[in-house]
């Protein structure tokens, strides 16, 4: 059906520039550090360990997240319960907290001397190692879990309620309801859900280091901050950034030949009545899931949240301060997500090439260090970077949140070119006024999903800005770790849950305004 | 009239304000912050040299190599020793113009560029209160039992992880890679930086911590916390010092070369030990703050020279890479 539909009329231009202008922002970086090094580079043996180890743990972690995700999305489909929301809100949290925070909340429940550990020590059992393999996937898979829920429960609520009706009123058995609706459903969402976690995970070092128990645990990441911020090797940075390019060009590449051709399906989005799931047996089966999922996802918050509240009190006045620069920042980063995210997937909406938002999985693996750096060597000339240090990181920030932000767009996307690209065609409708009137109002809820996602990953990021932040320039994050690093541990604590309140709060302020009138 | 009046006021006052010299001095990122030394620092010199004194804080050396020639800095503040070889190599910096025999460092320094404001030295910090018999040398370390688990700092990432290998390095020489094997099993994880090591042994999840002689200064003075020690070794610890630099090419050199003989001042010396929780370079030790004198510091001190650290860093690092990968 999808195959036919009218092209709509936006400009023909605008996604194809943003599109271009955020891969221009990364190859300009690139091509200014390759500037300045010193060549040749060398690539040595424990830079293949890097490689191989990268690769290996990015893909346990997509894959465990994803297989996790899927029975915690059915679970969250069909089931309707008080407080639901507020749920899915706060499993989004692992998602936005600084690596260090979730590291240390993971530790309080998971680590040597945690919960679980003092639980198996009442039994005489010896305490839980996470410190390794384990622990990496663990953490991964503490962050992304609830991302892949979101993205998987999104293709779920996809499926129109009618279809679930007309099952129902035919008996089918959930084997046979899932082989004809949600795995065809399934097969669309779960490949380009793998591809994205897959590229988090290969960027990620700190959280990669410390749970991994030592130098195995090396990723590219690594050896890229190495090169940047303690070797000064430009050289070896612009390979490295490159070979971080590459290997998640080729995920999205692999995610692309994955995905299966678009079809477009329509269905009048009512709150769907799930006839196939009375059983209370499936009854029992999905309060299992949701209530693991919840389990594992917020203790260690709350673990967080707990040490957070005895430092709020001890956090110096420049901890406040900070928090509004993180603010604004978050919200012009946003602006900048939204003005990159509805023309490009309005652009990759309209192609027949099911996957083509897998391409913008290459801005997420850009180390932000490199960004960072290759704009810092390109302003120079011109000015004191230090005075573009905000603007650089809400720019990178919002580049990190496109892939994301396209993603949740592009089915809502999709959905208005079938039901009224014929329609906008034959009144004449074009331009603004076709966003105003008929793209807006339909994209609303994942527009203010992403937004709210885009806040708050831009929240909690660290970025760029350590690179060269003045004192008065300096986002929460960055306070956190300066007080972290000064033995001020309990007023870092208050500073992380400020953080996560912060971070939650804008999400939530976001996914609101998306969720009401949602249906107009 | 009155209104040419007060433009005229107010263009008097702005150059009056554009005539107060301003020193552009670079810091490490956490120097400015409340609690850092900045404020003090700031306050203290402002009251002496009819100036204006502005921190630029950021990632120095990153942003050193960055702006080169261009850079606004008259004065930088925070080179550790593992870096003064790289910025020495920018030729950006013009000798300090101080008195190296006036340092009270426990080594001797006759850097002409490079002048140290504080020092410290790697040590192994633990809890009374959780183990017992604290290691009485770095030997007593490496033969604790496997249950005893330490946590490190990465020295590719990291200055202290760095300071580490080399402090290995120096006391074993060509059986580093032995005391790595040995250590291997107790080290529980490797982390970025000092900050989540440090938050790991202080949450209880790891018994000991790589870290510094001065660690256990802040938790008495600060917290009045006296169950946090350094274990000495006699075989020696490894030398760390901040240092100070003046810029060649800046535009205020008078005002530099005040700054760097007030590093020198016990104004600036006193404040040191409390707001950096670290030790002063050019201060006997009967002037330090009340308590300072009275922490365990080590006999014997380990230093590599930039030339000599240059030479061993490279192969130390991969031979501990190579032996906790295993």
């Amino acid at each position: 059906m999808a195959r036919h539909t009218q092209p709509i009329k936006t400009s023909t231009l605008t996604g194809p520039i943003a599109a271009g202008s955020v891969f221009f922002l990364i190859l300009a970086a690139l091509a200014a550090v390759a500037s300045k090094a010193q060549w040749p580079v060398t690539f040595g043996v424990a830079d293949w360990a890097a490689l191989r180890f990268t690769v290996w743990q990015s893909f346990l972690s997509a894959l465990v997240s994803v297989v996790f995700a899927i029975p915690v999305a059915r679970a969250l489909a069909r089931r309707r319960f008080v407080g639901r929301g507020l749920l899915v809100t706060l499993l989004g949290a692992p998602f936005i907290l600084p690596v260090i925070v979730a590291v240390m909340g993971l530790l309080v429940v998971f680590g040597r001397s945690g919960w679980v550990s003092q639980g198996l020590g009442l039994f005489g059992l010896p305490p839980l190692s996470i410190y390794g393999l384990n622990g990496v996937v663990l953490a991964h898979v503490f962050f992304n879990l609830p991302l892949a829920t979101r993205l998987i429960l999104q293709g779920w609520q996809a499926i129109p309620a009618e279809q679930f009706r007309l099952a129902g009123q035919l008996g089918l058995p959930p084997v046979v309801v899932f082989r004809t609706l949600e795995w065809p459903v399934l097969r669309q969402v779960v490949p380009g859900a793998f591809a994205l976690i897959f590229v988090i995970c290969l960027t990620s070092f700190a959280v990669a280091l410390t749970l991994g128990g030592g130098p195995r645990a090396t990723t590219i990441e690594l050896a890229i901050y190495q090169a940047f911020r303690f070797e000064f090797d430009l050289g070896r940075a612009a390979m490295l950034s490159l070979l971080q390019l590459v290997v998640a060009g080729s995920a999205a590449v692999a995610a692309l030949w994955m995905l299966p051709p678009i079809a477009a399906q329509m269905g009048r989005d009512r709150p769907v009545q799930r006839w196939d799931a009375r059983g209370a047996g499936l009854r029992a089966l999905d309060t299992m899931w949701i209530g693991l999922a919840a389990t594992f996802l917020l203790v260690p918050l709350g673990a967080i949240a707990a040490s957070g509240l005895a430092g709020l009190g001890q956090m110096p006045s420049q901890v406040w301060s900070a928090a509004w620069t993180s603010a604004w920042v978050a919200a012009l980063s946003t602006v900048v997500l939204v003005a990159l995210a509805l023309p490009i997937s309005m652009w990759l909406a309209q192609t027949r090439w099911g996957g083509a938002e897998a391409l913008t999985l290459v801005g997420l693996a850009a180390s932000p260090l490199m960004i960072g750096t290759g704009w810092f060597i390109l302003i120079n000339p011109f000015a004191a970077p230090t005075q573009f240090a905000l603007i650089v990181t809400a720019l990178v920030n919002a580049m990190m949140s496109l892939p994301f932000a396209v993603r949740i767009l592009m089915p809502a996307m999709r959905q208005v070119i079938a039901e009224y690209g014929r329609l906008s065609a034959s009144l004449g409708l074009s331009g603004l006024a076709l966003w105003r009137i008929v793209v807006l109002p339909r994209v609303r809820a994942p527009l203010g999903f992403a937004a709210g996602l885009a806040a708050a990953l831009s929240v909690g990021d660290l970025g760029v800005v350590a690179l060269f932040a003045d004192g008065d320039r300096a986002t929460l994050p960055l306070q956190m770790y300066r007080l972290m690093g000064s033995y001020r541990t309990d007023a870092a604590a208050g500073a992380a849950l400020l953080l996560l309140t912060l971070a939650l709060g804008m999400f939530w302020a976001c996914d609101a305004w998306g969720r009401r009138h949602a249906e107009g | 009239m009155k209104y040419l009046m007060t433009t005229a006021a107010v263009l008097a006052a702005s150059v009056a304000w554009a005539e107060t010299p301003v020193l552009t001095v670079y810091a490490g990122d956490y120097f400015t912050s409340e609690w850092g030394p900045g404020p003090k620092i700031e306050a203290g010199f402002e009251e002496i040299c009819e100036c204006d004194l502005e921190f630029s804080t950021g990632d120095l050396m990153p942003r050193l190599l960055l702006e080169g020639a261009r850079t606004k800095a008259d004065v930088v503040i925070g080179l550790t020793t593992d870096v003064t070889a790289k910025a020495r190599a920018t030729e950006l910096f013009a000798p300090h113009g101080q008195d190296n025999s006036a340092l009270t460092l426990p080594i001797v320094w006759d850097d002409e560029i490079f002048l140290p404001f504080n020092y410290g030295h790697t040590a192994f910090i633990y809890d009374e209160t959780r183990i017992e018999t604290p290691p009485a040398s770095f030997a007593d370390l490496l033969a604790m039992d496997d249950d005893i688990k330490i946590v490190i700092q990465d020295p590719r990432t990291s200055i202290s992880g760095l300071a580490l290998v080399l402090w290995v390095q120096a006391v074993y020489g060509d059986k580093a890679a032995d005391a790595w094997a040995q250590l291997s099993p107790k080290i529980l994880t490797v982390t970025k930086d000092w900050s989540a090591s440090y938050g790991l042994f202080t949450d209880g999840e790891a018994d000991m911590v790589l870290s510094y002689t001065t660690s256990p200064a802040y938790h008495m003075f600060a917290e009045e916390d006296f169950t946090k020690k350094a274990a000495i070794f006699p075989e020696g610890h490894y030398f760390m010092a901040e240092t100070v630099g003046k810029v060649a090419a800046t535009d205020q050199p008078e005002l530099a070369d005040a700054f760097m003989a007030y590093v020198m001042s016990t104004d600036f010396q006193t404040l040191i030990p409390t707001a950096n929780w670290s030790l002063p370079s050019a201060l006997p030790e009967d002037q330090w703050p009340e308590g300072w004198a009275q922490l365990p510091l080590p006999e014997k001190v380990l230093f590599y020279s930039e030339t000599e650290a240059a030479e061993v860093q490279a192969q130390a690092i991969e031979t501990w890479r190579a032996t906790l990968s295993q």
